[in-house]
């Protein structure tokens, strides 16, 4: 985790990128283009680092403690790294009864990735997420955005395994 | 540019007039289907089509959703009106040789409903008899992406009738005569939302498409956005011209990647043809839509709560009164309505309100979309005529319960709503009716339930839903749902009293009762219902006599060893032809054993 004023270890044309993004968004007032400004930050990035979170404060003259307060109130703002491949469980209430808990259980255990955290080897992380919609291919679960339909605990064993050994090879 | 409602007119004329092609195939691209690779279906078709130079003659078009998911990926052949199912990419060169070139139906892809010959069309597929499309009428018959299909199929002719030949208050009252009623969940009446807004004096007014779906396990907005966005456009114009409003917003999850793709493509389009902006079709009315990216809180369906969130706060509810009528979005007058609300609104000014009126209930007029999902065989997006019982959709239209299960009940209204059982399930469907059952509309999250579902267990779930996204602004919620949630643990843990039971209860009134908003109110619903219906279950777990581990009917085992061998914790022992035992101490009621006994000699817990 970089320090709260560390804004050197980013990627500069990175941060160019977003501070223009944020001085050419059009909006009535600073507090609308705090949101549009973290998802382009997150786009970006990654995720929202504290530094980061505090750079965006002070590009639009809002408190921190208020960038903060919606960054972590929102589900989709992460102020943790993702894996390389970002494993996310469908747990809406279709996934739910086809058996997305142990999908998701297995999924943690056999990636190593527990709660926000991603994996040692930094390969993965595993969150779960309400209904992406593909309720007809219940359970589901996106990798890097990809859908993957009627995935049980096996399945989800070997994917990971397989990834792991592809990494390795 | 159209600059009269006549050049509207004529741009449709000219392109109905347009080359028609011999056969156009029309491929399901809704997420369902693309998740199962429909993308690759379309690329194939292109190709295949130019292989065999048919270019001049076929069209392939993408569309918005069938519905029918779990049939997916599907697609349809006009003017043959025939429908092909689970299409893989082996099936494509079957489909061009036989169907395009011979003109032969291809029999193996037609849908097989169980126990009734294979139909080539939707109208024979049981799961589209019953079913009326109001809202999802032109999903699945155009191409989202493509405006010309949109105006084909009349898009923007209500709009124009609208601005040319009515003023506000005639709009207002035809919403208010047709009866529609919110379709986000409260039901509240849409013309007198409207009226709200519009009698509010300011010098500039809002209106609010409400596209934060977040109900888990509810596809129905993201389908119609995906399916038909100029349907959402023209209709909050009309809303904009009706109360008075010259900007409207989408507030849309940014999880919905391909909606939102796909109105950006729409907003665009219709601001090149003058759809949109200043001066709409001659008419001296300006008005614009922008996209607001919601970044996923369930509490943002709450009216006040997506007004802070579109601020740049936190999603937090506030009181009211004040209504977003009088104080919204930067403190003027909003009008929020749902994407499905929306949805209805183009087609209700075209055929009256009279047409609107005749369909469904005497209090809950037109239809309603659910999304169809659970232990059910047709999974998928379905919409109804308000009245139907939920019995039809599940048994009818669902095909009954997957498997050789029976049908427990059926989960109306998602985390704010209730299950559906017994009696009740004959019940014709409407607002009123629901709110009688201890369910609710809700959105239209409807989900089927098997035998083998144990109820307490999705009590638990749905609260850790709403633990999990309770705002925290006001106490009950915050407090209440953790609590609640907490003893329903203690309950499924077998660490729970009958004691607790009373304490469930008299804690589920008070976060009903004091709640500040929608979420708090309604999220003891699912723990309420259930009790009332299965109490029983909440017993078995409060006296601690609920058997969590699976057991052998030493009558019926045949000896075959089929539960032994799929047992991942090897509990069960037992040689061929002898009765099987399973070490309840080491079962961990994975169910793979019944699954696998041929014989129905596995006892549930």
């Amino acid at each position: 985790m970089s320090s709260l004023f560390d804004m050197e270890s980013f990627d500069q044309d990175k941060v160019q990128l977003l501070d223009d993004y944020i001085g050419n968004y059009v909006a009535q007032n600073n507090l609308e283009a705090l949101i549009p400004a973290l998802y382009k930050a997150q786009t970006l990035f990654g995720y929202l680092p504290a530094a980061l979170q505090r750079h965006i404060a002070e590009k639009l003259d809002l408190p921190s403690s208020h960038v903060n307060g919606v960054v972590s109130f929102y589900a989709y703002f992460s102020e943790v790294p993702k894996g390389k491949y970002a494993i996310s469980v469908c747990t809406g209430t279709a996934c739910h009864v086809k058996g997305a808990s142990d999908v998701l259980n297995k999924a943690r255990e056999v990636a190593g990735a527990h709660g926000e955290t991603m994996s040692d080897d930094g390969l993965f992380s595993v969150n779960d997420v309400r209904c992406i919609g593909a309720c007809g291919l219940a359970p589901v679960v996106t990798i890097n955005g990809k859908v993957h339909g009627k995935i049980n605990a096996k399945d989800m064993e070997k994917i990971i395994q397989s990834t792991k050994e592809a990494e390795n090879a | 540019m159209l600059e009269s409602f006549e050049a509207l007119k004529n741009w449709k004329s000219a392109i109905r007039e347009q080359a028609t092609y011999r056969l156009e195939i029309l491929v399901c691209a809704g997420t369902s289907c693309l998740s199962s690779q429909a993308d690759t279906l379309l690329e194939m078709f292109t190709h295949e089509i130019h292989e065999y130079s048919l270019d001049a003659e076929v069209v392939l078009t993408p569309t918005g959703c069938f519905g029918f998911c779990g049939q997916g990926p599907i697609l349809k052949i006009e003017p043959d009106n025939v429908t092909y199912v689970q299409v893989g990419a082996d099936d494509v060169k079957t489909i061009v040789d036989e169907h395009l070139n011979a003109g032969r139906i291809v029999e193996h892809l037609l849908y097989d409903p169980p126990g009734q010959k294979r139909s080539t069309s939707e109208a024979g597929m049981p799961f589209y008899q019953k079913q009326h499309r109001v809202a999802l009428k032109k999903c699945g018959v155009i191409d989202p992406e493509n405006i010309e299909h949109a105006i084909k199929h009349s898009a923007y002719e209500a709009l124009g009738t609208v601005l040319h030949t009515m003023d506000s208050d005639d709009v207002i009252d035809i919403i208010k005569q047709s009866g529609l009623r919110g379709r986000g969940g409260g039901g509240f009446p849409t013309g007198l939302k409207w009226q709200f807004t519009s009698t509010t004096q300011a010098d500039e007014k809002y209106v609010v498409c409400n596209a934060d779906e977040g109900d888990p396990g509810a596809f129905m907005d993201r389908s119609i956005m995906e399916g038909d966005p100029h349907t959402i456009l023209e209709a909050m114009t009309i809303n904009g011209y009706a109360v008075g409003a010259n900007q409207g917003f989408i507030y849309i999850r940014a999880e919905y990647e391909l909606a939102t793709q796909r109105l950006f493509k729409a907003l665009s389009d219709a601001r090149k043809h003058g759809l949109l902006g200043q001066n709409i079709l001659g008419s001296g009315f300006d008005f614009d839509i922008e996209i607001k990216l919601g970044a996923g809180a369930f509490v943002c369906g709450e009216e006040t709560a997506l007004i802070h969130s579109m601020e740049g706060y936190r999603g937090e509810p506030t009181t009211k009164p004040p209504f977003p009528s009088d104080v919204g979005f930067r403190t003027l007058p909003t009008n929020v309505n749902n994407v499905e609300t929306y949805a209805n609104i183009p087609s209700i000014i075209l055929e009256g309100q009279r047409w609107f009126q005749s369909i469904g209930t005497k209090n809950s007029k037109g239809t309603k979309v659910f999304a169809l999902a659970g232990d059910v065989v047709n999974i998928g997006l379905v919409e109804v005529p308000m009245g139907i019982t939920v019995r039809e959709i599940v048994e009818d239209i669902g095909g009954g319960v997957d498997g050789d299960k029976k049908l427990k009940a059926v989960q109306i209204g998602g985390p704010s709503g209730g299950v559906i059982t017994g009696d009740d399930l004959d019940l014709p469907i409407d607002y009123d009716s629901l709110q009688s059952a201890g369910a609710m509309m809700g959105s239209g999250g409807l989900i089927v339930m098997d035998d083998d579902t144990d109820m307490v267990e999705i009590a638990k779930f749905y609260l850790e839903f709403t633990e999990d996204e309770s705002c925290g602004k006001c106490t009950p919620c915050r407090i209440g749902t953790k609590r609640i949630h907490e003893i329903l643990h203690r309950l499924t843990d077998m660490e729970g009293t009958p004691e607790d039971l009373e304490l469930l209860e008299a804690l589920c009134n008070n976060v009903k009762n004091t709640s500040l908003c929608g979420l708090g109110q309604s999220a003891p619903n699912p723990v309420l219902s259930t009790m009332h219906h299965f109490k029983n279950e909440y017993e078995d777990y409060a006296y601690r006599r609920k058997k969590t581990s699976y057991s052998i009917d030493a009558d019926k085992c045949i000896g075959c060893t089929r539960c032994k061998k799929v047992c991942p914790v090897d509990c069960i022992s037992g040689s061929v032809k002898t009765v099987h035992v399973i070490d309840e101490s080491a079962c961990i009621a994975c169910g793979a054993c019944d699954d696998a006994c041929p014989v129905d000699a596995i006892i549930r817990p």
